[in-house]
């Protein structure tokens, strides 16, 4: 594991001190990368070289730092999460690039995910589309035995597909239209898999897709970059899901909540 | 101020003292309950479930968390799954056979009555769970599936993929999505909880930083829950997330919470090792790959062969050895300290002879690889992308970090701090786990605190409790902003030369020497005298820049950097007072002939609790007295 091949990068950087104010790209070098670092550890060794020299360091999101918890995001190069297959940025590592690359990082763009601060954007939209109806209307304390619904293996693996998603925002980002279809479509399927969400799934469909709509996310012109670039590898096949919901909820609720944009 | 430590533990047998005390306790008319307001500080398990059930019980709710969304609690960082007694399996599970396995696992230091109420709320948790639309693993025919773990001879962990805590924590958080839609959550993320206001001895509010403008606010309700977490960060380097810390607790310490058994820290034996300077945090491979993975070292001292390269009657496969009827699935303290054994010895592998192997040849001879995949796919890939090496070929390389901390704020049997209207759920709290956790217990410690414990409790305070009307121009707001202020005036004023990151990963290395794996008196009187030095240091020489106007991530850090080091000052204390060997917690000076913990039931079968008297005055250790009358005290066995 240990290696003593030591990179020099030269990074570009979106600098943003706050959502009105104006951004760059501002260059930025950094010594001494060694290939088993994450890259955010390779930020972190930059943001310790401001510090030190007085300056205000790059501010970006992070937690968990193991691809679970989605809050890392960044555009590397161009591709949100740097563009590997299942990968999120905080498990993209330094083995990846070459010594004297140039990497450009830049915020998640897209209407719905106004930018804080530099690196920091405003996900708050994804919440929103959640509490349209990405639940199961379960209270506490009514739950029938667990077993009492078999529910066959590969239903339930593919039900998992779909749970996996991470609530990154990175289909957003990559999307032309900057459309948050992958990330709702992969609850809504995923609820609308199993039997415990079928009796709402309909107006689940409907609600999230409205309230999608007046957020600021784009339609779906199934471009599939969002596919592309899902660190969870969510397939849009769950969008397809979910447009059958809609469908179905569009013949039962019509009128009521209807909203363009669900093809 | 002496401290009350009632543990409350309603009268009767023990299987029945939960229902005997639902049914005694005061509840709020459904009318009332949308008089009363309820601040849940975190959205992980415990502040998810709590807030979501309370919500739905008609209270409102105040939720806080400094994630952009409460989705991203540390929560979903859990892996391998969660446990219930539902003897699916019919393998001779039980309520109290989980009661008994948690109990011992925790090598009796933990309270009957809690833990016995916990293997019995557990059943309900899967139900509620399965009901909300988790996809946990199933067999073919439909019905749920099941593993073993750690420290049990039953399979009673149910699992989502390596993804139980995502899994979990997305079905608890959309339970709070639905109750944020109706408007009884009102939800502030971004926000740092700074300090605790207590009113006519009651919690009744916090003051929080917005992390984004720097302001404080105030906010005032009828009752604080604290679900905030642990505090394995102390160490600079585990397995927690990075915004995990001890602020919110802390700062309830320093307000009157007693804080219990600090030194009781969980040392996880399977994380990827450290392989440098800049390394910001541990990996965990989940404890699940010990059902098919086997661990093992060369017998040969510093043997360089490659792993394949060293025959079998080479390989030390030394948790077989040892413990031959629980093998590689010994617990987490008893498999951490055997592996720091090993390397302490010279057995220890890879370049920095810090690791052992954990093997799947064999699992993979016997069942095909597709098998291994499908179980532990996920983990292998991430190791890979770790480390570069692929565990499908080669041996995956492992070694113990800091990953769970059983100590916490004290709370009594119905969760209640030292401070009456304070409730601390999930790991902030000082567990029913005693002095080591078994592995799947932490998440199912968090639901039952919060779905199935707290709104019965809070109801019965709230029922209960005559309480004031306060506001939040009260003095004490005032007051209590005004000390956060000072405190950050006093941060940015120093102007220093060394970070805080520096200060925070010397304050690691002291915690890991001294006040890891393995304690003596010696080092742990070493780590009190560097861990005071480091704090004075860090108040006259920090570097930060910037101001409060701003999103300043460095003046964040080095706030909780402060308290992480106050932290390591009383984990140092604590161990150094508990005299005796057990669970998590081991003393050199006591141990048996072949290196195993050894307790001292007459002196220390107690929660100490520490009362915080002033900056300038140690801490009082007081003593809440555990007392079994169920469970015979035994030493604990795994051979
Ligand atoms: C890698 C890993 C794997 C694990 N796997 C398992 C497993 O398989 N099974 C198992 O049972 N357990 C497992 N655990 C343990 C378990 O995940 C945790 O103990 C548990 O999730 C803690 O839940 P919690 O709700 O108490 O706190 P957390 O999930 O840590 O949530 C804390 C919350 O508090 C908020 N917060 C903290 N401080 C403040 C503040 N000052 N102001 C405002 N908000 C604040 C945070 O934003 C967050 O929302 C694992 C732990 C780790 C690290
Ligand atoms: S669908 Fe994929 S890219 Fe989109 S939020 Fe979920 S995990 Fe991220
Ligand atoms: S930091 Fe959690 S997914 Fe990257």
């Amino acid at each position: 594991m240990a290696t003593t091949n030591n990179m020099t990068l030269n990074l570009k950087i979106w600098r943003q001190k706050n959502q009105t104010s104006e951004g760059k790209l501002v260059d930025y070098r950094v010594e001494n990368v060694s290939p088993d670092m994450s890259f955010l550890e390779m930020i972190d060794v930059l943001n310790d070289q401001l510090v030190r020299k007085g300056e205000d360091t790059v501010a970006f999101d992070h937690d968990c730092r193991e691809g679970i918890c989605g809050m890392c995001s960044m555009m590397i190069n161009g591709k949100a999460h740097g563009g590997f297959k299942n990968t999120t940025t905080c498990q993209v590592h330094m083995r990846l690039y070459k010594d004297g690359d140039t990497v450009v990082i830049e915020p998640f763009r897209a209407k719905a995910f106004p930018i804080v601060k530099d690196l920091t954007v405003d996900r708050g939209a994804i919440d929103k589309v959640m509490a349209a109806g990405g639940f199961i209307t379960a209270n506490t304390g009514n739950a029938p035995d667990a077993n009492a619904m078999l529910i066959p293996k590969p239903v339930a693996d593919e039900a998992m597909d779909a749970a996996a998603c991470i609530g990154c925002g990175a289909c957003v980002a990559s999307c032309p239209n900057g459309s948050g279809m992958l990330f709702m479509g992969a609850k809504v399927s995923q609820l609308a898999l199993l039997p415990q969400g079928q009796p709402e799934s309909p107006k689940r469909a409907l609600n999230m897709v409205y309230t999608h709509d007046t957020l600021g996310f784009g339609n779906c012109t199934t471009h599939a970059e969002c596919e592309a670039t899902c660190p969870k590898g969510i397939s849009i096949e769950h969008i397809a899901r979910m447009n059958r919901e809609y469908l179905k909820a569009a013949f039962t609720y019509h009128e009521k909540n209807r909203s363009e944009g669900a093809g | 101020m002496s401290f009350n430590l009632d543990p409350k533990i309603p009268a009767g047998p023990l299987s029945e003292k939960w229902d005997k005390h639902k049914f005694e306790m005061k509840r709020v008319n459904p009318a009332n309950k949308r008089k009363f307001t309820v601040i849940v500080v975190g959205t992980g398990l415990a502040g998810g479930s709590a807030s979501a059930t309370l919500a739905e019980l008609g209270y409102n709710v105040l939720s806080f968390c400094i994630q952009d969304t409460p989705r991203r609690a540390h929560s979903i960082a859990a892996q391998g799954g969660i446990n219930g007694a539902k003897n699916y399996p019919n393998d001779g599970d039980s309520v109290r056979n989980l009661f008994y396995d948690t109990i011992k696992g925790g090598d009796y230091r933990s309270r009957e009555a809690n833990v016995y109420r916990l293997a019995q709320v557990s059943n309900n948790i899967i139900d509620q769970m399965v009901s909300q639309g988790v996809p946990f693993a199933r067999e073919y025919g439909g019905y749920l599936d099941n593993r073993s773990f750690g420290g049990a001879q039953v399979s009673r962990t149910f699992y989502a993929r390596g993804q139980t805590g995502q899994q979990l924590l997305l079905g608890a958080y959309s339970g709070m999505m639905k109750m944020v839609a109706k408007g009884k959550i009102k939800q502030f993320t971004r926000r740092e909880m700074m300090d605790l206001v207590v009113i006519n001895g009651k919690a009744r509010g916090i003051i929080v930083k917005n992390l984004i403008t720097g302001e404080l606010e105030r906010y005032a309700a009828d009752a604080v829950l604290l679900c905030t977490g642990g505090y394995g960060n102390v160490f600079y380097l585990s397995t927690n997330a990075q915004h995990s810390n001890v602020t919110a607790a802390w700062r309830c310490y320093k307000r009157g919470a007693g804080f219990a058994n600090p030194c009781f820290t969980q040392i996880h034996p399977t994380c990827i090792p450290v392989h440098g300077d800049y390394q910001s945090k541990l990996t965990l491979m989940s404890e699940s790959l010990r059902n098919d993975g086997r661990v093992w070292v060369p017998k040969k001292k510093g043997d360089t062969r490659k792993p394949a390269d060293i025959p079998e009657e080479e390989r030390d496969y030394y948790l077989e050895r040892i413990y031959p009827s629980f093998g590689n699935l010994a617990p987490r303290d008893v498999s951490s300290r055997q592996a720091k054994f090993r390397c302490d010895e010279g057995h220890g592998v890879g370049p920095t002879k810090q690791a052992v192997y954990l093997d799947f040849r064999d699992a993979i001879k016997r069942d095909g690889k597709e098998v291994i995949a499908a179980r532990y796919g996920n983990l292998f890939e991430m190791y890979e992308r770790i480390t570069a090496d692929n565990p499908y070929n080669t041996p995956m390389m492992i070694f113990p970090a800091v990953h769970y901390t059983m100590g916490g704020l004290w709370v009594d049997y119905n969760l209640q701090s030292t401070v009456p209207g304070l409730h601390v759920l999930g790991e902030a709290n000082f567990s029913d786990h005693g002095a080591n956790r078994l592995g799947a217990s932490a998440l199912m410690q968090g639901l039952a605190d919060g779905y199935f414990v707290a709104p019965y409790t809070i109801s019965n305070y709230l029922a209960s409790t005559p309480l004031e009307k306060v506001t939040v121009d009260d003095n004490a707001f005032k007051d209590a902003e005004q000390a956060v202020k000072l405190q950050t005036s006093k941060l940015l004023g120093i102007k220093g030369s060394r970070t805080a990151t520096e200060f925070h990963r010397t304050l690691g290395h002291y915690m890991w020497d001294y006040v890891g794996m393995s304690r003596s008196e010696k080092g742990l009187k070493t780590a009190l005298d560097g861990i005071r030095k480091l704090k004075e240091e860090f108040w006259s020489d920090l570097k930060l820049n910037g101001d409060t106007s701003d999103y300043n991530l460095e003046l964040h850090r080095a706030a909780r950097v402060a308290d992480f080091i106050e932290l390591g000052e009383l984990m140092a204390l604590d161990a150094l007072e508990r005299r005796e060997s057990c669970g998590g917690h081991f003393r050199e000076e006591f141990q048996t002939a072949d290196n195993e913990a050894k307790r001292d039931d007459e002196n220390f079968t107690h929660a100490a609790v520490w009362e915080y008297t002033g900056s300038n005055s140690s801490p009082v250790r007081h003593k809440e007295e555990l007392v079994f009358e169920n469970v015979k005290l035994a030493t604990r066995s795994y051979k």
